[in-house]
C-alpha cells in the first residue's frame, strides 16, 4: 500500500532546492534582510516591491516595449516604492512602517486585481506571454540538463542561470556594504537610534537608503517569477509571501550576507520534500484524518515546528553568530 | 567667534509640558575650555535642557548659538556634526556591536558611510584605517583596550559609560555634553572616569555636564550652573555656588532651622512635606 521512495522525495527536494521558486525568495530575501536584518526596519509588506517589479516590467512588455526597458521599468518601479513608502514613515515609530507596508502591499494587490484595471493589468488574469523575448534570447540548446530524474529544461535551466546570477550580484554588494562603514552604521541605527543620531549619523537618510535598495531586489525577484512561467496574477503576491521571506531570513540568518540565500534553499528543500513524502504516502487514498488535499497545508506546519526548534537550539540562525545572537541589552 | 566669546550661548530657551514649564533658562553661555556642572535637584530640567539644546526634543522658544552658528531647532544629527556632541543618562552603546566598532562608527566624514563609495572599498580604506588607529588609542585611553574584540552588550555599567565617553571623543566635539556621567558607576571607575574628563579641555574639548554629586562636582568643575524647576538660580565656582542660599534651598527645601525657631516643639510635619518636595 504504501510504496515510499525516499530516494524520488530527495530528488524533488534538490530539484527545488536550486530551482526557481527558491531563486525568487533567495533574491527577495536578500532584500528583506538589508532592510530587517541589518537596518531593523520592520516591512510587513515586502512583496508589494516583487509585485510592482514584475507588473512593471510585464506592462511595460504588454504595451509593446523591449525587455530590456521593461527591466529598467521594474527596477525603477522598487526604487520609487521603496522611497515612497519611507519618505512619510521612517520618520515615525516603527510600528508605524509595519502598518504602512502591509498596508500598500494588500492595496496594490487588490488594485492590480481589480477588473476596472483589467486592460492594463489583466484583472485576475494577469498578463500572460511576457517572456517570449526573454527565451528567444536563451543561449541554451534544447534538451534536458541534470542527474537522472534531477534536471531541468533549457528554459528552467536559462531562468535557472540569470536567477541565481542575480542572487549572488546581489550577496556581492550586500557583502560589500555589510562590511563598510555604511553596514556598520545601518548595524548601530538598528541598535539604537537615538545614540547614532548623537553622533551626527542622519537616521533617516541611511533608513531610507536600506529600504529602497531592499526594494529593488525585492523587484529583481519579482521580474524572475515572470520570467520563469512567463505571466503574472495578483494572487502571486498575498501577504503571506512576505511571511515565507521572514521565515527564510530567520532560519537563514539575520543580519548575514549568505544567510538569506542559504535560507531560501533549505526551505524549498524541506517543502518540497515533505511534500513528495505526504503525497507519496497518502496519494489518493482518504483517511478519517487526512486526504490528499491536506498535504500542502501539512508541510508548512511541518516547516512551522522546525523553525521553531530553530530558534529553540539555534537563535542565530543557520549561518548567525552566536555570541552576537545572545547579545543582550541590559 | 573673537577668542573670549562663549563657545554656547543659550536665550530664552523654554520647554513645556502641558501646563508643566520643564525649562525656562534666560541665559546660559560656556565658555571654551572649560569644564561646566549643571547641577540641580530631581526634575530641575536639567536633562530636559541638554534634550532641547542638542535637538533630540523640541524647544518651544528661545535660540541657542554654537561656536557662532545658530543651532535653535536643528535635528539631532545636524547639532552632533556641528561638534555638540552628547552622551545619555543610562549609557547607550550599540550591544552587537563590537567595542573598537562602537568607537570607529562615531567618526564624522567618513567616505565608506557614503552608500555608492561603501560598494568600493579603496575609496574608503585608507580612511577607515587611520580612523582604526585613532579609535584605538582612545579605547586605551579610557582603559577598555583588552576589551576592544568584546562586543559592546557584554560590558558592565560602568564600561559602558567609558566606551559611551571613547565613542563621544571619537566624534571630534569641541563642546561634549555629558548627562550624568558618573550615574551607576562603581567607586574603582569612577576615579578613573574623572580623571578622563578633566584630561579633556587639554585636547580642546569643552566640557557640559549634569551631576547630582557634589563632590563630583566640585572636584572637576571650573564653573557651577544650578538649575530648579526649569530656571538657572545661580552660577559661580563651586565654592560659590554652594554657599548661595537659593541652591542650598533648592536641594534641602527652606532651612530647617528656621522653622524650628518657628515651632520650637518640632518641626510641623505639614511644612516638612510641602518644603521638602522635588522640584
Amino acid at each position: 500500500m504504501i510504496a515510499l521512495s525516499l530516494g524520488s522525495a530527495l530528488v524533488d527536494g534538490l530539484r527545488d532546492a536550486v530551482g526557481i521558486s527558491a531563486c525568487y525568495y533567495a533574491l527577495a530575501s536578500v532584500g528583506l534582510n538589508i532592510q530587517f536584518g541589518f537596518a531593523g526596519l520592520m516591512n510587513f509588506g515586502h512583496v508589494a516591491s516583487a509585485l510592482v517589479g514584475a507588473y512593471g516590467m510585464s506592462i511595460s512588455v504588454n504595451e509593446g516595449l523591449p525587455l530590456w526597458v521593461g527591466i529598467i521599468v521594474g527596477v525603477v518601479s522598487g526604487l520609487v516604492l521603496g522611497l515612497l513608502l519611507g519618505i512619510p514613515t521612517l520618520r515615525l515609530r516603527a510600528d508605524y512602517l509595519a502598518i504602512v507596508t502591509i498596508s500598500v502591499a494588500e492595496i496594490l494587490r487588490v488594485v492590480v486585481n481589480s477588473a476596472r484595471l483589467q486592460d492594463i493589468t489583466g484583472g485576475p488574469i494577469g498578463i500572460t506571454g511576457v517572456s517570449k523575448s526573454f527565451k528567444a534570447i536563451n543561449p541554451i540548446p534544447e534538451g534536458r540538463y541534470g542527474v537522472g530524474a534531477w534536471s531541468f529544461n533549457q528554459n528552467d535551466l536559462w531562468t535557472m542561470i540569470v536567477g541565481w546570477t542575480l542572487v549572488v550580484l546581489a550577496c556581492v554588494v550586500v557583502w560589500r556594504l555589510a562590511r563598510s562603514p555604511w553596514g556598520r552604521t545601518l548595524k548601530a541605527i538598528r541598535e539604537d537610534e537615538d545614540a547614532a543620531r548623537s553622533l551626527g549619523k542622519n537616521v533617516f537618510v541611511m533608513k531610507l537608503q536600506a529600504l529602497a535598495l531592499g526594494s529593488v531586489f525585492g523587484a529583481m525577484a519579482g521580474m524572475i517569477t515572470v520570467f520563469d512561467g512567463g505571466f503574472v496574477k495578483p494572487e502571486f503576491f498575498v501577504s503571506q509571501v512576505t511571511f515565507n521571506w521572514y521565515l527564510v531570513v530567520i532560519l537563514g540568518g539575520l543580519g548575514t550576507v549568505f544567510g538569506a540565500p542559504v535560507g531560501a534553499v533549505v526551505y524549498w528543500f524541506v517543502i518540497s520534500l515533505f511534500n513528495s513524502v505526504l503525497t507519496q504516502l497518502i496519494g489518493n487514498e482518504s483517511h478519517w484524518f487526512i486526504d490528499s488535499t491536506d498535504t500542502g497545508a501539512i508541510r508548512y506546519i511541518v516547516v512551522g515546528v522546525a523553525v521553531i526548534l530553530l530558534l529553540v537550539y539555534r537563535p542565530q540562525g543557520l549561518l548567525g553568530d552566536k555570541h552576537e545572537a545572545l547579545v543582550r541589552d541590559r | 567667534m573673537t577668542a573670549d566669546g562663549p563657545l554656547l550661548s543659550a536665550r530664552g530657551v523654554t520647554r513645556a509640558f502641558g501646563g508643566v514649564t520643564a525649562v525656562d533658562v534666560d541665559e546660559l553661555e560656556v565658555r571654551p575650555g572649560s569644564i561646566v556642572a549643571l547641577i540641580g535637584p530631581n526634575g530641575a530640567g536639567k536633562t530636559t535642557f541638554f534634550n532641547v539644546l542638542t535637538g533630540f526634543e523640541r524647544g518651544d522658544g528661545g535660540e541657542w548659538r554654537f561656536e557662532g552658528h545658530d543651532l535653535t531647532g536643528k535635528p539631532a544629527y545636524a547639532v552632533a556634526r556641528a561638534g555638540m556632541v552628547r552622551t545619555f543618562q543610562t549609557a547607550r552603546v550599540f550591544p552587537r556591536l563590537t567595542v573598537l566598532e562602537n568607537v570607529k562608527l562615531a567618526a564624522p566624514d567618513q567616505r565608506g558611510e557614503r552608500m555608492f563609495s561603501a560598494l568600493f572599498p579603496w575609496r574608503w580604506r585608507e580612511q577607515d584605517r587611520q580612523i582604526e588607529e585613532r579609535a584605538a588609542e582612545i579605547i586605551e585611553w579610557v582603559g577598555l583596550g583588552p576589551k576592544r574584540t568584546d562586543y559592546a552588550g557584554t560590558l558592565s555599567g560602568g564600561q559602558r559609560k567609558l566606551l559611551e565617553l571613547a565613542r563621544a571623543v571619537m566624534a571630534s566635539p569641541r563642546l561634549l555634553m555629558l548627562d550624568e556621567p558618573m550615574a551607576g558607576v562603581n567607586p574603582a571607575l569612577r576615579q578613573a572616569l574623572l580623571e578622563k574628563i578633566t584630561e579633556l579641555p587639554g585636547e580642546g574639548i569643552t566640557v557640559l555636564f549634569v551631576e547630582h554629586d557634589m563632590d563630583v562636582v566640585s572636584s572637576i568643575a571650573d564653573v557651577v550652573v544650578c538649575m530648579a524647576e526649569g530656571r538657572i538660580i545661580a552660577v559661580g565656582t563651586p565654592a560659590e555656588v554652594a554657599a548661595e542660599e537659593a541652591v542650598v534651598e533648592a536641594y534641602l527645601g527652606r532651612s530647617h532651622e528656621d522653622l524650628r525657631s518657628i515651632h520650637p516643639g518640632g518641626l510641623d510635619p505639614t511644612h516638612e512635606f510641602v518644603d521638602g518636595e522635588d522640584g
